[in-house]
């Protein structure tokens, strides 16, 4: 299914023009030991190079500006006792500073601008933050922990372009549909809740203030319009996206407020103005934090999904601490930690024994194929289908930007 | 003036409710900075003094505060000197231009605040390379100017140059007529001007964003970012509810300042 | 002679030269650093961007502004900020006026101070709490405006476009209050004695002689409260519900669509322009 879909690029585009391979030319010359295979530059595959840090790591005193999903990189300010940053920062006297971020959109903003040395990317931002130059690959040898992440989380499309790595594995998890308890009943097990126009829970849905959620919409129409024929919710054709944005716009009644930041989320579940919608498994543990009050799930359609990446940025001025971080977020007690919290199924295998829930791993389908195949990890699309068709035109994500700003404001 | 009965109870009617709308807002901010709910539903169900022992000990919003009164400040202190110099050549000389220059130096707040901020984000990441506290400072001091100008220009404009001249047939030159007469006369002003343009400057979010580095948080910065998190939402009250307490004083001492030369 | 001196004399005797110096400083502030960078900002907006990777290219194009006049959402969204920042003025100044009135004319004199302070305290508190603070009074349960109106049979009406006309015109209304304090301060009082004298009731003088007199005040102050409306986006996003702004349009696509962003900025812009040109005669921009 993950079809080399850049193939076509050359290691000039790849790189993002011209001034990208002087600057690799460059590197050459310092090219150190790399596993990594160059696979499918013909022509210049000598002077790319890797371009990642040769090391060793080390013992560089640094500060790092994190950009982090919440929940992943937790210092103690959300909750005392939720805290792997300080250990971090005392074991290796890097300084660490954290910043969330609501939707892969900002993230790419805020790295595009600079002053971020890492961030946790999900598959819809990584790409084309790779393309864009605005990361580096990242030498894998370097990060000891990285042995015990899981293989089908290894080598994917979208940490992974032309053979080098450029992050490692921080988890997945699916977008589960979250609802008050007594607010809506029956219990929802289905979309059709935040879709259809007779949805009990009218005027308090919520959904993702993105344009990544059309894909959501195509989920949805996947089980209820199969005649559209759509595969995968990321390669829409213009007719299937048409379809996606119709049924956009009759959701629309129904939402109560559209949801980027989940703090606001939060507060609007707890003074009620929102009892159902789109939303993430940390969420759902910090309503549920005192006492049960929502409750979240897998619908039987499936769902969109992320399997997130930790990446460092081309423009660090602190590698050594940037490393370092790496290989300590997915320490299997750290991953195992995140994972907790977060709500969602570790990368590293070890974490699994060491989770404080010992059954965490089978709650969130860690070592399962199964569960996976309908959850539809976060991508770009691009004019070239991702479902591999070639007799098509997919709409590429800037035209979904466009179609989703057109949208929120009509 | 008469006033007539009718008019009288209509003018104290509407005193009274624009009063209340201005502040029940604010007293519910200091109502919820001691409430134990998180969630500020109304009405409140708990009492407690513990948000404004956290806020004290917290140091996110001392490093906050410290860095947008640092910022405040740089920002004033262009502002004056750039806005009184304005002031000064827009109404004391008739030059060519003067019109669209004035209406120049109104432009940083009427346009919308976003169009500023998206602007010299751009300038700064693709001229500059990255964004820092000093962008932040020329973000501010941009629209602080125009506040110091306003009030520095009306102030010229109701004194006449009587006393300038009169000094300068005295034999005084301009830098001597500016230090012992003018500025004397102005002082209120530039005050006013400083102690407005430091309150906008203090409170600016929307310029800010766009203008702030990564780890670059000012007051504003820091409240957004922590508004809507459930352990630290009351802590935002507490802060705004100790600012408006603290303020109070700067601003009544400001007025009496101002009235001196204005009295009728 | 000393270049000094000889400085001083030609300042001294050359008006145009001690204007230049005046106003080279604050002019290459405002020329170089703002009017440029919005030319700037402006210059982008012809330009394209990568559409994988959302940076920023510089090919000329005029997509975007046919993007932005087409599509009848942009025109939608126009019309209803328009609506929002008129009425918004339209309120402050209901309530504005008779303040001003009151502090300016008819409170004692010794009063005027602690009047002022008090109307200017709330621009001290923080703008986003004071628009949280609206965001907790309109929750459809537990808040309280809810809480307020329960009893008369009504309920929150939530967040969406009254409650952003209610939020901003909370927060500008100090805005509106002190110009117009400040031009009633200015209503000579001989004036009102004579309109009095010659039989005028109060609604009378208000109408006729008061309102004409600081009608230019009344626009400088609608000038803060029109602007700050017609850019405002956090407001939106706090109190707006699903409602947006341009300021909302403005603030999406920046980071993803810098181009299409300042097309679309350039609306706001333009309405001021005309707005701040059309008032220059009234004589309001001295009032500000």
């Amino acid at each position: 299914m993950e079809t080399p879909l850049f193939a076509t690029h050359s290691c000039v585009a790849v790189e993002g023009g011209k001034v990208r391979v002087i600057k690799l030319r460059k590197f050459a010359a310092l090219m150190a030991a790399s596993t990594l295979v160059l696979a499918g530059c013909s022509s210049s595959s000598d002077e790319e190079g890797s371009g990642a840090y040769a090391g060793p790591v080390k013992d560089t005193p640094g500060t790092i500006n994190v950009l982090a999903w919440p929940g992943y990189a937790e210092d103690g300010s959300t909750d005392p006792n939720v805290d792997w940053v300080t250990p971090f920062e005392k074991a290796t006297g890097c300084t660490v500073n954290v910043k969330t971020y609501g939707t892969s959109d900002e993230a790419v903003q805020l790295m595009q601008a600079g002053g971020y040395d890492v961030i946790s990317a999900s598959g819809d931002a990584s790409l084309r933050l790779i393309y864009g130059g605005d990361l580096q690959p990242v030498n894998l040898d370097l990060i000891p922990n990285y042995a015990d992440i899981f293989d089908n989380l290894k080598d994917r499309p979208w940490n992974t372009v032309d053979g080098k790595n450029y992050g490692v594995p921080h988890g997945r998890g699916a977008n589960v549909l979250q609802y008050t308890i007594g607010k809506v009943n029956p219990a929802p097990t289905s979309w059709s809740v935040v879709w259809e126009p007779n949805s009990p829970a009218k005027g308090k849905v919520t959904a993702y203030d993105s344009a990544i959620y059309i894909a959501d919409a195509a989920v949805y129409l996947m089980s209820t319009k199969p005649e559209l024929g759509i595969t995968d919710p990321y390669a829409l054709d213009q007719t299937q996206f048409d379809a996606a944005m119709a049924l956009l716009a009759q959701q629309k009644p129904l939402i109560a407020e559209y949801w980027a930041d989940y703090t606001k989320y939060i507060g609007a579940v707890q003074s009620g103005s929102i009892t159902v919608g789109t939303s993430w498994q940390v969420i759902a543990n910090v309503l549920n934090g005192e006492k049960a009050t929502v409750g979240a799930v897998k619908p039987v359609e499936g769902a969109t999904g992320w399997s997130d990446t930790w990446m460092i940025s081309s423009k660090t001025e602190a590698i050594d601490c940037a490393y370092k971080w790496l290989n300590h977020i997915i320490t299997p007690n750290v991953n195992a930690q995140a994972a907790e919290y977060f709500g969602e199924a570790p990368a590293n295998s070890k974490a699994c024994a060491l989770t404080a829930n010992p059954d965490h791993c089978k709650l969130y389908h860690a070592e399962e194929t199964d569960y996976w195949s309908n959850v539809y990890y976060w991508k770009t699309p691009t004019e070239q289908c991702l479902d591999g068709r070639t007799d098509a035109k997919c709409v590429p994500y800037a035209e979904w930007v466009k179609a989703w700003s057109s949208f929120r404001n009509s | 003036m008469k006033l007539s009965f009718t008019a009288r109870i209509m003018l104290l009617t509407m005193m009274g409710f624009g009063f209340a709308f201005i502040y029940v807002p604010l007293t519910l901010v200091v109502i919820n900075s001691f409430n134990k709910n998180t969630s500020f539903a109304w009405p409140p169900t708990g009492f407690t003094t513990s948000w404004w022992t956290k806020a004290a000990s917290n140091e996110g919003v001392r490093d906050a505060i410290s860095r947008s009164f640092f910022v405040a400040l740089f920002a004033t202190l262009i502002a004056l000197v750039l806005g009184s110099l304005a002031a000064a050549a827009i109404a004391r000389y008739k030059f060519f231009g003067r019109d669209v220059i004035s209406l120049l130096f109104v432009l940083p707040i009427a346009l919308p605040g976003i169009v500023t901020g998206i602007a010299l984000n751009n300038v700064f990441t693709n001229f500059l390379g990255e964004l820092t506290i000093f962008t932040i400072i020329i973000g501010h001091a941009t629209f602080c100017i125009v506040v110091v100008f306003n009030n520095v220009a009306a102030r010229y404009r109701r004194l006449s140059s009587s006393m300038e001249e009169a000094s300068m047939d005295l034999g005084a030159n301009r830098f001597t007529t500016f230090r012992l007469v003018t500025f004397p006369l102005l002082r209120s002003a530039i005050v006013a001007g400083a102690l407005l343009s430091f309150a906008l400057s203090f409170d600016e979010i929307i310029v800010t964003t766009f203008t702030a580095g990564a780890g670059q948080t000012t007051l504003p910065i820091w409240i957004f970012q922590n508004l809507f998190r459930p352990n630290q939402a009351p802590v935002v009250n507490v802060v705004a509810a100790a600012l408006i307490l603290v303020s109070i004083i700067p601003i009544y001492l400001s007025q009496l300042l101002t009235r001196e030369t204005s009295t009728r | 002679m000393t270049t000094t001196i000889r400085a001083r004399r030609l300042l001294h005797r050359n008006s145009g030269a001690r204007v230049t110096t005046l106003l080279a400083l604050p002019l290459f502030w405002l020329v170089v650093l703002y009017i440029g960078s919005l030319a700037a900002l402006f210059v982008t907006s012809i330009w394209k961007i990568d559409t994988f990777t959302s940076k920023v290219v510089r090919e000329f194009t005029f997509q975007n502004f046919i993007d932005v006049f087409t599509d009848k959402a942009y025109f939608n969204v126009t019309i209803r900020t328009l609506f929002v920042a008129i009425c918004v003025t339209l309120i402050c100044a209901f309530i504005a006026i008779p303040m001003a009135f009151f502090m300016a004319r008819v409170a004692r004199p010794k009063y005027r101070p602690v009047l002022i302070a008090l109307v200017i305290t709330p621009l001290w508190a923080s703008y986003l709490v004071k628009i949280y603070a609206w965001r907790t009074m309109f929750y459809p349960e537990k808040g309280f405006v809810n809480w307020l109106i329960q009893p008369l049979g009504g309920s929150s009406p939530g967040f969406g476009i009254f409650a952003v006309i209610i939020g901003l015109t909370y927060l500008w209304l100090p805005y509106m209050v002190l110009p117009i304090y400040a031009g009633m301060e200015k209503l000579p009082n001989s004036v009102l004695d004579a309109s009095s004298d010659l039989g005028a009731k109060s609604g009378r003088t208000f109408f006729s002689i008061i309102l004409p007199i600081t009608w230019p005040a009344i626009i400088a102050g609608s000038v803060f409260t029109f602007s700050l409306s017609m850019g405002d986006y956090i407001t939106v996003q706090i109190l707006g519900g699903t409602f947006q702004m341009l300021g909302n349009v403005v603030y999406q696509n920046f980071s993803l669509n810098l181009p299409f962003a300042a097309a679309v900025a350039l609306i706001p812009v333009l309405i001021m322009m005309v707005y701040l040109g059309s008032i220059r005669k009234t004589g309001a921009l001295d009032n500000l």
